[in-house]
């Protein structure tokens, strides 16, 4: 168990979870793979914590992490909601109005 | 040496279980993969001993991922189990930007140069995580709460039918009569009655067209 082994691991979780919020079509699914980026970046902060200063405040960090988690999933699912009332949709191309 | 291979094992079923997220055909499937995912991380963090922030996490997650299943079936309206589904969208991009950046943060990991540990964590970790929330780390959880308490408001403004985004009328006709009334008595001025007037008109100038714009305007100038 080492740093860099965790941080690889942290590294592949963020990256998979890129790949879905950057590719997938519904709602739902993109907050899945945002899910999955915090979820590599709580892993990231822990292997940080752990192997380089095991201090009690590091800890809060994590905590702060997860709030985040929290603010995002409670905020996608109000939006998918507005979404599929207005639009009766739960696509993201169906809500590209402020594209470029 | 089987504490590094446990951590191995729950590393891989980690991502393992992140990419079967997006490689199943369901979305219940994936909702149960995604769930996967975190009990592993939050069991990895365990091995941190990290146990308060292990186990919310696992708790957490799990019960988002129920949520997340009930979501999809209302969303989709139907047996997301038996529904395949790919629905998915710049594939060869997205994928090559998730492997490059992979790369990328691979090579960093590897060739930086990474400071000296400051020694093991000792003494009760929960207990002085709780010390410091409570003590130097005040703020960082003074800041949280107003955050979340946001969160809440907005997501239940945003999530209301009557809310500020809806298409469908505010209130019935009937009701209108009575709440414009009040309104008008209340101001006194004339902007503010002008106001309550164009307020009014367009919350239900669709519906409404029977004169209770005038009527509402009047009485903001009384």
């Amino acid at each position: 168990m080492t740093l860099e082994l965790a941080l690889i691991a942290a590294a592949a979780l963020f990256c998979v979870g890129l790949y879905g919020a950057l590719s997938q079509q519904v709602v739902v699914m993109v907050m899945m793979g945002l899910e999955l980026m915090l979820n590599g970046v709580i892993l990231a902060a822990a292997a940080f914590w752990w192997f380089l200063a095991p201090a009690p405040d590091g800890q809060v960090l994590l905590l702060v992490v997860i709030a985040a988690m929290t603010v995002e999933m409670a905020m996608g699912f109000a939006v998918a909601i507005l979404l599929h009332r207005s639009r009766q949709t739960d696509m993201t191309e169906m809500a590209s109005d402020l594209a470029g | 040496m089987p504490e590094a291979i446990l951590f191995v094992v729950l590393a891989v079923i980690a991502v393992a279980a992140g990419v079967a997220v997006f490689r199943t055909d369901s979305m219940a499937r994936a909702s149960y993969a995604l769930a996967v995912s975190f009990v592993a991380v939050g069991l990895m963090l365990l091995q941190f001993r990290l146990e308060y922030i292990g186990v919310i996490t696992v708790l957490m997650m799990v019960m988002e991922m129920a949520v997340m299943a009930i979501f999809m079936i209302m969303f989709m309206g139907m047996n997301p189990a038996l529904m395949p589904m790919d629905m998915v969208h710049s594939k060869k991009l997205s994928a090559g930007s998730a492997i490059g950046l992979f790369l990328l943060l691979t090579a960093g990991i590897l060739l930086a140069d990474w400071p000296e540990s400051r020694g093991p964590a000792g003494g009760d970790l929960t207990a002085s995580l709780g010390e410091a929330i409570m003590e130097p780390k005040m703020l960082v959880m003074l800041v949280i709460s107003p955050v979340l308490f946001a969160t809440l408001v907005s997501a239940l403004v945003l999530a209301n039918p009557r809310g500020r985004y809806s298409t469908y009328p505010l209130v019935p006709v009937e009701d209108a009569d009575d709440d414009g009334q009040g309104k008008g008595q209340d101001h006194s001025g004339d902007s503010a009655g002008h106001a309550a007037h164009s307020a009014h008109g367009m919350d239900h100038g669709a519906g409404n067209s029977d004169g209770h714009g005038q009527h509402h305007g009047g009485g903001g100038h009384q």
